[in-house]
């Protein structure tokens, strides 16, 4: 009888996320899906002080690109710039295009495997908006790094299995 | 140890459950308008507890909800009320499983109610942003709702005390943010979210993360083997152990948790931790360590320090398991931990039949047939579900979803005619192969990455 396995609306450890694949962070050494956008950080190739802030908006498909210090990237052309094309392909590294494509709702071939496709099935448009609240998220981000480890246990990461010997 | 008696329904579980889950059910369209429905779930959540001291409370919150004025401490209530439900059953079925095992138990000690953990606003900021959650429902939320979270995440993660409600709350934010907006969610994970969040408001309630003075033990530590749990922003290895004290054998968790960021996956967690406890070497190179003066929680986790351990002499899992698993006595689960996603028993079981299938591996035993949990299973170590399979003996730990399971631990297996044994934990103090060490080289590479990003950008 205990054999049969509950639904999973009815599972206390029901996996609600697949974990993100690691990738190289050299250049682009952030990219989440949040807030309604792909959004991320790129390291410029020039000077190592300066990172661009480039994001994507899932509801109408506009982007934005701006350094740090929120001066406007001189790449913008239509549909993109370089930044924003780095930050599709790392966010494919990352998730997976299935689940990149489905967050933009970009309505991409059943055989896309790369950001460009992505892009390319969203045709982006260039809205400048503030770039701070994603420097923000980089950040915090970063910051987790400078946390202590403890030896207290956390109880509750019961509720968070670590996963991956199936996929 | 008596499988069969795991084979037949635990008393009162499955009507607890009915319970909780009418409860559950409220918080997908949130608390603000309840329909015909979900008021006769809350109804019923109130008749459940009216023969308890928590009745007056949770019958005056459940009128209140109805109503339409819910404050945080009527909030406090239904939880206090959800959680006693799924108390009762992690008791019950731990009964039940003690009784199978054949295992004793410590009562818990009465104690007293500790130093508060104090920071009383962050908590109250934890438990705002829980109440919007609670009053919007899994359906209501949007990125707006989510991100409120973020201060105060930050906030606790930051204070070592609290650590427990942020990594929990981030991790559940973390969901809530893949998934916002809840409107068009094609599915939501009703339960889990529901205890996330309940969890959540009573670590949030003013002492309940106070801080008790740990007792201390000394004695042989005989590793077991290692859980290992994971969400984008934290990890931890939890390593099952017996100890051989003066009083007898006692089974011991020591834990070690840290922060980290999403693409810090798979066998390159380890990394993180290794410095912090060398019980992870002790755990790959399968050796007891000598532990002198020990912190030790009521509840059975060691508070690892390395200056209280030495190396010992080698000691294989399989050994300690067969040796001393079925005389050694149990720790008692401290009250706010007491949910049955807690239950997580040592086991050693010899005997079954192990048969794979699309969705995992089914173990037939005398008297039982139970679920293999692949989704336990991890990637950070050489165990996989194929190895289960052709499995003869394991040791394991028993967990309780709706049903029991076994989250394999170590196995021996006929790999090309020998037996062999492989354990999930076996990378914790050094990949042993090529590819292992490649994802340890990738991982400290992108450690190094975002260290090096943070020390130009973070400190402005």
């Amino acid at each position: 009888m205990n054999a049969a396995q509950k639904p999973w609306e009815e599972r206390s450890a029901a996996r609600v996320v697949a974990p993100a694949r690691p990738r190289k962070l050299a250049k682009v050494p952030f990219v989440e899906l949040a807030d309604g956008r792909l959004q991320g950080v790129v390291s410029s190739g020039s000077d190592i002080e300066r990172v661009y802030v480039s994001s994507l908006t899932a509801a109408n498909h506009s982007f934005h690109c701006s350094t740090n210090n929120n001066r406007p990237c001189g790449g913008i052309r239509t549909g993109g710039c370089n930044h924003l094309r780095a930050l599709a392909d790392e966010a494919v590294l990352q998730y997976g295009v299935a689940r990149v494509a489905r967050y933009l709702r970009a309505d991409v071939a059943d055989d896309a495997t790369t950001g460009a496709a992505v892009l390319a099935a969203v045709n982006a448009w260039h809205e400048p908006s503030a770039g701070a609240p994603v420097f923000s998220r980089f950040l915090r981000h970063l910051a987790y790094l400078e946390l202590s480890p403890t030896t207290e246990p956390l109880p509750e990461l019961h509720w968070f299995p670590a996963g991956g010997a199936v996929r | 140890m008596r499988f069969d008696l795991l084979a037949s329904p635990v008393d009162g579980v499955t009507e607890a459950y009915e319970v909780v889950a009418g409860f559950d059910g409220v918080l997908v369209a949130g608390l603000l308008r309840p329909g015909t429905e979900q008021i006769a779930a809350l109804h019923a959540l109130a008749a459940a507890l009216s023969g308890t001291p928590l009745a007056g409370r949770v019958a005056e919150a459940v009128d209140k909800t109805v109503a339409g004025s819910i404050s945080d401490e009527h909030l406090a209530a239904l939880v206090a009320a959800r959680s006693a439900l799924l108390g009762a059953s992690h008791d019950a079925l731990l009964a039940r499983l003690d009784e199978a095992a054949g295992r004793s138990r410590e009562p818990w000690p009465a104690a007293g109610p500790g130093t508060p953990a104090g920071a009383d606003n962050l908590l109250a900021a934890a438990r705002s942003w829980l109440s919007e959650l609670a009053i919007a429902g899994w359906r209501g939320i949007d990125h707006d709702l989510v991100s409120h979270a973020d201060q105060a995440v930050q906030a606790l993660l930051a204070e070592p005390r609290l650590r427990r409600l942020g990594a929990l709350l981030d991790g559940f934010a973390g969901e809530l943010r893949a998934c916002a907006p809840g409107a068009t969610m094609p599915r939501v994970p009703v339960r889990r979210w529901a205890d996330l969040w309940a969890r959540a408001v009573l670590l949030a309630q003013p002492g309940a993360l106070a801080a008790v003075e740990p007792g201390t033990v000394s004695g042989r530590l005989l590793p077991l083997g290692v859980d290992l749990h994971e969400h984008p922003t934290a990890v931890q290895a939890q390593v099952h152990a017996v100890l051989e004290t003066a009083d007898g054998p006692r089974l011991v968790r020591a834990s070690v948790s840290a922060p980290k960021v999403d693409t810090l996956v798979g066998s390159g967690v380890w990394q993180l931790l290794r410095g912090h406890s060398a019980l992870l070497a002790a755990v790959t190179e399968q050796r007891a360590m000598d532990l002198t003066d020990m912190p030790i929680t009521s509840g059975g986790d060691l508070i690892w320090s390395d200056a209280h351990a030495k190396p010992g002499a080698p000691a294989e899992p399989f050994a300690t398991a067969r040796v001393q698993l079925a005389t050694a006595s149990a720790a008692p689960v401290p009250p706010l931990e007491r949910h049955p996603v807690r239950l997580a028993e040592p086991v050693l079981i010899e005997g079954y039949t192990a048969t794979a299938h699309d969705d995992g591996v089914t173990i037939t035993l005398p008297g039982l047939t139970v679920e293999v949990d692949v989704e336990r299973m991890h990637g950070a170590g050489p165990l996989t579900p194929a190895l289960v399979a052709a499995s003869t003996a394991c040791v394991g730990l028993l967990r309780w979803d709706g049903g029991w399971t076994i989250q394999p631990l170590a196995v021996e297996a006929q790999v090309k005619r020998k037996t062999v044994a492989v354990h999930a934990g076996a990378w914790a103090g050094g990949a042993a192969d090529a590819a292992g060490a490649k994802a340890e080289a990738a991982a400290a590479d992108a450690v190094k990455v975002l260290r090096e990003r943070a020390g130009r950008l973070l400190r402005r």
